[in-house]
């Protein structure tokens, strides 16, 4: 008992490492990538880890009261927990984390939940702009969470399961197996969602930071900040490997070296896919944004749904 | 400035327990502010500290904040021909997350209020460059009736950049002079801000008259 427990801990521990560490060289490569967009030749691979460091080094901090504190918690709890309820690779002990049979709704969940908790943390600061960077956050959250519902809905109802497990067991066997292709307008829905989801341009309106400073962060330093910026990291990380899980059929393979490379690749082109959107088009405005989520997208997601229950 | 020091010691700016008066607040909004000065944070010692230092000199984030004319000198740096982030240099939008503040030129009464506030919300330790010559002695503005002279009398600076105004290579200069004075250790002003409170504090009030703020602002 003991040791299975020490067991699955190793295994968390190890899965955690390689999340933590590949999404922080991927949001300093894509930062790159975007430098090269624009002509420059942009900040090194590793800035965000230094970036990380300096914050927890700062000397002095400030607060505002216990919801200060516990906002940046709760944001990494939504991280941490939506990352430790997705197995990251099929088959594999270590990266299966805590996955089991009604994971997606709960990884659902997860992803709303560490908005809220930040939504309360940002408001307790005082600052005028943290709650008009929620206000609009959580209303282009609840614009983007509709099409990505209808998305799972569809998946589900197609496999007739709500684990991830057997969302990607069923999706093996090629790439003609995969959600993308059995299920497309699904992933239509889920990845034009995906594109609020990952609040880059042109939905970046949260935190847009020549208007409303930073949004929902505006008064987040030091530890605080440097707790937001680790847990962005994760909850990206977290969140490509959903979408590799639910659409493109997770990754797989004996050799789990092989298996990460897969992981690595898929969510790779994923985000890349995000930051190709997001140099190309320029910010949507909130009620942009959410008429855009509550159009095209939902109908797709619609459209998926409708063509799974007949 | 000996002349000046003999004014300010009427202003006050200690209670008898040791804690700021914050006068120039309405008494209903003084229980809303803090009344604690600035402590000095001793540094870490020995290879920690120079760690720290290291990713504090790869990691300056500027404080958007364009006080004087010199700030047009800023935007060029975030373009391609520029391109300040590959040094680890980034505009931030908030003084809570900024370490870096730099004084674009003159800074009139009126915008020394908003730089003595803004650089008292930047969390330690926090660097400050003067760039151009207005903030080293009061360049061509030094006779004027509405701007300061000498920055260093109201916050501590790290790095002047003199010029009128200086190129944007100027200032990409000044900061990896910086970056090597933080590497050095030498970036401890925030701490010298703390241990000579009362005379920045007075400093500052000679010159701003409508002071309605509090004294130290958290």
């Amino acid at each position: 008992m003991l040791t299975s427990i020490l067991t699955k801990a190793l295994y968390t521990l190890i899965s955690f490492f390689v999340i933590l560490n590949y999404s922080l060289l991927l949001l300093g490569t894509m930062a790159r990538v975007r430098a090269k967009v624009q002509g420059r030749i942009g900040q090194p691979v590793w800035q965000p880890y230094i970036d990380i460091i300096k914050n927890n080094a700062r000397r002095s901090g400030v607060t505002h009261g216990i919801m200060f504190y516990l906002g940046p918690v709760f944001r990494l709890a939504g991280g941490l927990g939506t990352y430790f309820f997705i197995p990251v690779i099929f088959g594999s002990k270590i990266f299966a984390n805590f996955s089991f049979s009604g994971d997606v709704l709960l990884v659902m969940y997860f992803i709303f939940f560490g908005q809220l908790g930040m939504a309360l943390g940002a408001g307790e600061s005082g600052h005028p702009y943290s709650p008009i960077g929620v206000a609009r956050g959580l209303a282009q959250m609840t614009a983007f969470e509709l099409p990505f519902s209808l998305a799972v809905i569809a998946v589900a109802a197609q496999y007739g399961s709500f684990s991830i497990t057997e969302i990607v067991a069923a999706q093996q066997g090629g790439w003609q197996n995969w959600v993308a292709f059995t299920n497309p307008f699904a992933m239509a829905a889920g990845m034009l969602a995906f594109l609020g989801m990952s609040m880059n341009n042109p939905f970046s309106i949260v935190i847009a930071p020549q208007e409303i400073p930073i949004g929902p962060p505006t008064e987040m330093h030091s530890s605080f900040l440097g707790m937001l910026q680790t847990n962005r990291a994760i909850f990206n990380g977290a969140k490509m490997v959903l979408f590799m899980n639910l659409f493109f059929g997770g990754a797989a393979h004996p050799n789990i070296f092989i298996a990460l490379g897969i992981m690595i690749m898929k969510t790779f082109l994923i985000y890349l896919y995000v930051v190709f959107v997001g140099v190309s088009f320029p910010r949507f405005r909130t009620e942009q944004s959410i008429r855009f989520f509550l159009g095209v997208p939902t109908l797709l997601g619609l459209i998926a749904v409708i063509q799974q229950m007949i | 400035m000996s002349d000046n020091m003999n004014d300010m010691d009427q202003i006050q700016l200690f209670n008898d327990q040791g804690r700021l008066l914050n006068a120039g607040l309405p008494d209903e909004e003084k229980a809303l502010f803090c009344d604690a000065a600035p402590q000095v944070d001793a540094p870490y010692r020995g290879i920690w500290e120079k760690f720290l230092n290291w990713a504090r000199s790869e990691s300056l984030w500027i404080l958007g904040f364009g006080t004087g004319c010199g700030a047009i000198e800023l935007r060029p740096l975030m373009t391609s021909r520029y391109d300040m982030y590959q040094y680890g240099v980034q505009p931030r939008p908030t003084p809570r997350q900024a370490g870096l503040f730099i004084i674009g030129g003159y800074a009139s009464v009126k915008t020394m209020k908003r730089i003595v506030r803004s650089y008292e919300q930047m969390q330690g330790p926090k660097f400050v460059l003067g760039l151009g010559s207005c903030t080293v002695n009061g360049g061509m503005y030094w006779d004027s009736y509405n701007t300061i002279n000498r920055l260093d009398h109201y916050i501590p600076v790290d790095v002047y950049i003199a010029g009128c105004m200086p190129r944007p290579e100027a200032l990409l200069a000044g900061i990896n002079e910086l970056k090597k004075l933080i590497k050095e250790g030498k970036g401890e002003n925030a701490n010298k801000y703390a241990e000579n409170f009362e005379w920045y504090k007075r400093n500052q009030k000679k010159i701003i008259k409508d002071w309605n703020m509090p004294d130290y602002n958290w």
